[in-house]
């Protein structure tokens, strides 16, 4: 059913139809509005005997699944920013032990200094945690990924995060075509658990390992990994006949017919940068779009090829490694490896700074013109940083960085931009 | 593409306004994104929502810095906020007052606006006669639809009342009702006045 | 040869064993039908009160439950030595996730089994002091709070023993840990600190909670077939001594176990929704010296010379208990 929706109502609308058995879930923004709808949609009893724990701390609810999941259940939770961070550690032992939860990212920067707005920080501190990450470009996916998200996990018994970004999406209203219950069923069957606490065949689970097997149960998460490479465009072409429409899979190229320059990018920003690429191209500029849908595990042999006969790499991330730059840009690296061409880090959007399609057009110019600095930070306002560099040179109490560049900046709460 | 902004403080209904208004787009057959602000202000702190209306798919996310159309749901903001930066030159403003445009003191920002794009009236009133609180949302998107003609009435009304269901759905919709009749009447006069 | 005369108090009388009892009071390990929970073979260490718990109070879970059991454990000494791949000791559904987070863990497969319509199966969470008050803590009120049906079973021994006796928020006054050491004029861990987790847990005013000793495994069977009976969150709090980090003698931990019961440091009680409704008075009360004594993690205070004050101290804790429980005359 075509409906008007906000992004979150959409993703509890169709995590209803995935028939999740255990939620848990600890307020955060910008997650909350997933959890709140699905709370009275189980109180409602419309998710049959499925049990919402309001838990204590995010730590708790992933504690939560773990346990469930363990038990046989479909487990869903969401979460954010801090809350990912504060859950960290279960993070690591729901994919250690094959446990297929699936858990929604409304991705947020993460403090300090303490931000609500989107970036991916969040789901990149984990990226190595074992999980499965797949990243929404719009609503429509989010919704898609998440019916795609239960089969794959339960497929391989590995655990997936739907990444969404936060506010941009999760509190974006807009067309979203939802599937009905029937469909949904018809392309998710119940979960068979592969391990399971059963007083009728009891079985250890989480035992110690020691350095004789560790290296082994690890590289079997490798391989479960290795294994989604093959299953995704399986699951979404599959997807894509039940439902008839393309949605998900590891990466999509837009306009890189001819393209000479690639800007590669994960999530709603791709939105604009095909609005970009489209007025680029109206100029003679030959640019083309990639979007990264799967980022762990990376998708590199599909990506070396949709890059083949590319000259120049653009890529724009939410994030930045600290000390290095570009997270996605050393794995675009990597998968260029022996290919030499520039492959440019351009960070942008951190903490929900908007992403202009005038800035992004810009800095296309200017990589074209060899002029990016690298990494290159999009609408950094240097003024600022060198107005604090020198005071903070002049002054050894120099107190709170945050607090000092805003006041240079005299930010308002409502400023426009 | 449309673009909107609307200002606004919080507990104010300013990010339902703008979904309301992304629904009522949508029920025209048009595509339509609404977002808010993406603050974490609190009850009375300024605010804004956004609206993008299109014939295709609207894909860009970034924030509307050059809106076609700024709905104004507080008048003390006046002044004290940016609310016209970035207007466009054929834009619309749409102000919730009780005072008339010529005491408002806005030639400076939108004396660049063509005639008959500009409308102040009192949307909160009428919120106090039908809903018993001084609530400007929806007054304000019958106001829109008058002013702008972009969307049909009726499409906001179903908007609403697909929202907010039952009683409250159908004072919203009186309310609706009435700021539109409201604004086309005082767009036709203020047109008058001016072309005198 | 040297002998040693051994007293037996199994049967809340002097007499020894289970023969003298009918049939229905005997102890679970003396039936024949009897469970293994936890088998033999595991690694604990010679004269471990936690392992000696574990298996009373799990073997006492599975006859109550008619061995519909799922165990949720935390990291912790119990958990290393009862599980190491291909050895597992664990006769029942067993899971171990993190350290701080049992009974979350246990909450979650709580929800599973209701989700499943599975109301028979016990869900029994366990940890150590560490993870039970300090780190899982959280977790544990949590689980607590919102009545969440598990039965959580700590097995204190009074300092985090898996990494190597460090202090905890359950090691007493005095006590010599390796991160509390006896050294110029800091006696061991500082005495008005730690907190006392029976009673929060009953400040939630959970449907049960109880403590229990290694010294009275008849008790323990009892208050772990009680709690299975009650449903909501319940909460068993076990002594259980550590000859390894006490410095105690291993042949001596139910004897320490025995001590710290009569002398009154440890109170054996029962409470419902928040309120103390039965404690096990003390048969022959002792001074806390004869406890203190079987154990170098004290031997700072006993000397010579003797730091009368701290034991003064010690003392007035077990004579606080005494009172406050109701546990002689």
């Amino acid at each position: 059913m075509n409906v008007q929706m906000e992004g979150s109502q959409a993703v509890a609308e169709i995590l209803a139809r995935c028939r999740p058995e255990v939620i848990a879930a600890y307020p955060i923004s910008p997650q909350t509005h997933i959890v709140e709808r699905l709370s009275v949609k189980v109180a409602r009893g419309e998710i049959g005997r499925c049990q919402f724990v309001n838990v204590e701390s995010e730590f708790a609810a992933l504690s939560v699944l773990i346990g469930a999941s363990a038990s046989g259940a479909r487990t869903y939770t969401a979460t954010s920013s801090q809350g990912l961070l504060f859950m960290a550690e279960a993070v690591y032992n729901a994919a250690g032990l094959g446990l297929p939860i699936v858990m929604t990212i409304a991705n947020r920067a993460v403090g300090a200094p303490i931000n609500i707005w989107n970036d991916h920080s969040d789901s990149m501190a984990l990226r190595d945690a074992g999980w499965i990450q797949l990243f929404a470009e719009h609503n429509q996916e989010a919704i898609d990924l998440h019916i795609q998200a239960f089969r794959l996990a339960e497929a391989l018994s590995c655990p997936v995060m739907v990444c969404m970004d936060g506010y941009v999406l999760t509190h974006a209203s807009e067309p979203v075509d939802l599937p009905d219950a029937a469909h949904v069923d018809a392309y998710l069957p119940p979960y068979q658990p592969v391990q399971l606490l059963d007083p009728n065949d009891p079985v250890s689970i989480g035992a110690m390992v020691g350095p004789d097997a560790f290296a082994e149960v690890k590289y079997l998460a490798h391989h479960q990994h290795l294994r989604a490479l093959d299953l995704i465009p399986e699951l979404t072409q599959a997807f894509e006949q039940h439902f008839h429409r393309q949605s998900g899979g590891l990466c999509s190229p837009y306009r890189m017919e001819g393209a000479d320059i690639a800007v590669i990018a994960m999530g709603s920003v791709i939105g604009t940068i095909k609005d970009v690429v489209d007025e680029l191209r109206r100029a003679s500029i030959p640019v083309g779009c990639i979007k990264i849908g799967c980022y762990r595990p990376f998708p590199m042999l599909r990506l070396r090829g949709l890059l083949e006969g590319v000259s120049r790499v653009i890529v724009v991330e939410k994030d930045l490694a600290v000390g290095v730059g570009g997270i996605v840009s050393a794995d675009v690296q990597l998968t260029l490896s022996g290919r030499q061409i520039p492959v440019h880090t351009v960070i942008a959007g951190l903490g929900g700074r908007s992403i202009s399609t005038s800035s992004l057009k810009q800095m296309i110019v200017e990589a074209r013109a060899e002029r990016l600095t690298e990494p290159y930070f999009l609408d950094l306002n240097k003024t600022v940083i060198e107005q604090e560099l020198a005071r903070r040179r002049d002054i050894r109490r120099a107190g709170p960085v945050a607090e000092h560049i805003l006041r240079t900046m005299n930010v308002m709460g409502t400023k426009v931009s | 593409m449309w673009q909107v902004r609307f200002h606004g403080r919080g507990g104010q209904g300013v990010v339902t306004a703008a979904e309301l208004l992304a629904l009522a787009a949508f029920r025209d057959g048009k595509y339509a994104q609404a977002f808010p602000s993406f603050g974490s202000e609190r009850m009375g702190a300024p605010v804004m929502a956004f609206c993008r209306i299109d014939d295709t798919t609207i894909r860009t996310r970034d924030t509307v810095t050059c809106p076609d159309v700024v709905i104004v749901q507080d008048a003390t903001l006046l002044h004290q906020v940016d609310l016209f930066a970035g207007l466009t030159p054929c834009g619309f403003v749409l102000i919730n007052s009780t005072r008339s445009l010529n005491v408002l003191h806005l030639e400076e920002f939108l004396s660049i606006l063509p005639v008959g794009h500009v409308c102040a009236f009192p949307a909160s009133d009428l919120g106090l006669k039908y809903l018993k609180r001084p609530l400007a949302n929806a007054p304000l998107l019958g106001g829109f639809a008058a002013l702008t003609g972009l969307i049909r009435l009726a499409s906001v009304e179903s908007a609403i009342r697909q929202r907010f269901p039952g009683e409250i759905g159908e004072a919203n919709v009186a309310s609706v009702r009435e700021a539109y009749d409201h604004v086309t009447t005082l767009t036709a006069e203020q047109q008058g006045i001016l072309r005198r | 040869m040297s002998t040693e005369r051994i007293k037996f108090y199994q049967t809340g009388t002097f007499t020894a064993g289970n023969r003298l009892l009918d049939e229905a009071t005997r102890t679970v390990q003396s039936r024949v039908d009897r469970t293994n929970s936890l088998n033999s073979g595991h690694r604990a260490c010679q004269g471990c009160g936690e392992a000696l718990g574990a298996r009373y109070a799990l073997d006492a879970a599975m006859r109550a439950s008619r061995n519909q059991l799922i165990a949720v454990n935390a990291t912790g000494c119990l958990e290393v030595f009862s599980s190491p791949y291909p050895e597992s000791s664990w006769q029942i559904p067993w899971m171990h996730s993190l350290f701080g987070n049992a009974p979350a863990v246990a909450s979650g497969v709580a929800a599973a089994l209701r989700a499943k319509g599975r109301d028979e199966v016990t869900v029994i969470a366990q940890g150590g002091d560490g993870a039970t008050v300090d780190i899982g803590f959280g977790c544990l009120s949590g689980m607590f709070e919102r009545n969440d049906d598990v039965l959580y079973l700590c097995y204190d021994n009074e300092a985090y023993m898996n990494t190597g006796i460090q202090r905890s928020g359950s090691t007493p006054p005095f006590a010599r840990t390796n991160t509390t050491q006896v050294v110029a004029d800091h006696p061991g861990n500082p005495v008005g600190t730690g907190k006392n987790l029976p009673r929060i847990a009953m400040a939630h005013g959970i449907p049960y909670v109880a403590t229990a000793s290694v010294a009275d495994l008849h008790d323990l069977e009892r208050k772990v077939t009680t709690a299975i009976g009650v449903q909501g969150a319940r909460y068993l709090h076990i002594h259980v001594p550590c000859p390894l980090g006490w410095g105690s003698d291993p042949a001596h931990t139910m004897k320490v176990a025995r001590l710290a019961v009569e002398s009154g440091l440890f109170p054996l009680f029962e409470a419902e929704c928040g309120t103390v409704v039965r404690s096990t008075p003390i048969r022959r009360k002792v001074p806390v010296e004869r406890y203190l004594e079987l154990q170098t993690r004290f031997k700072h205070l006993l000397g010579p010379p003797q730091d009368t004050n701290a034991i003064a101290a010690i003392q007035a804790i077990a004579d606080a208990n005494i009172v406050t429980y109701g546990l002689w005359g």
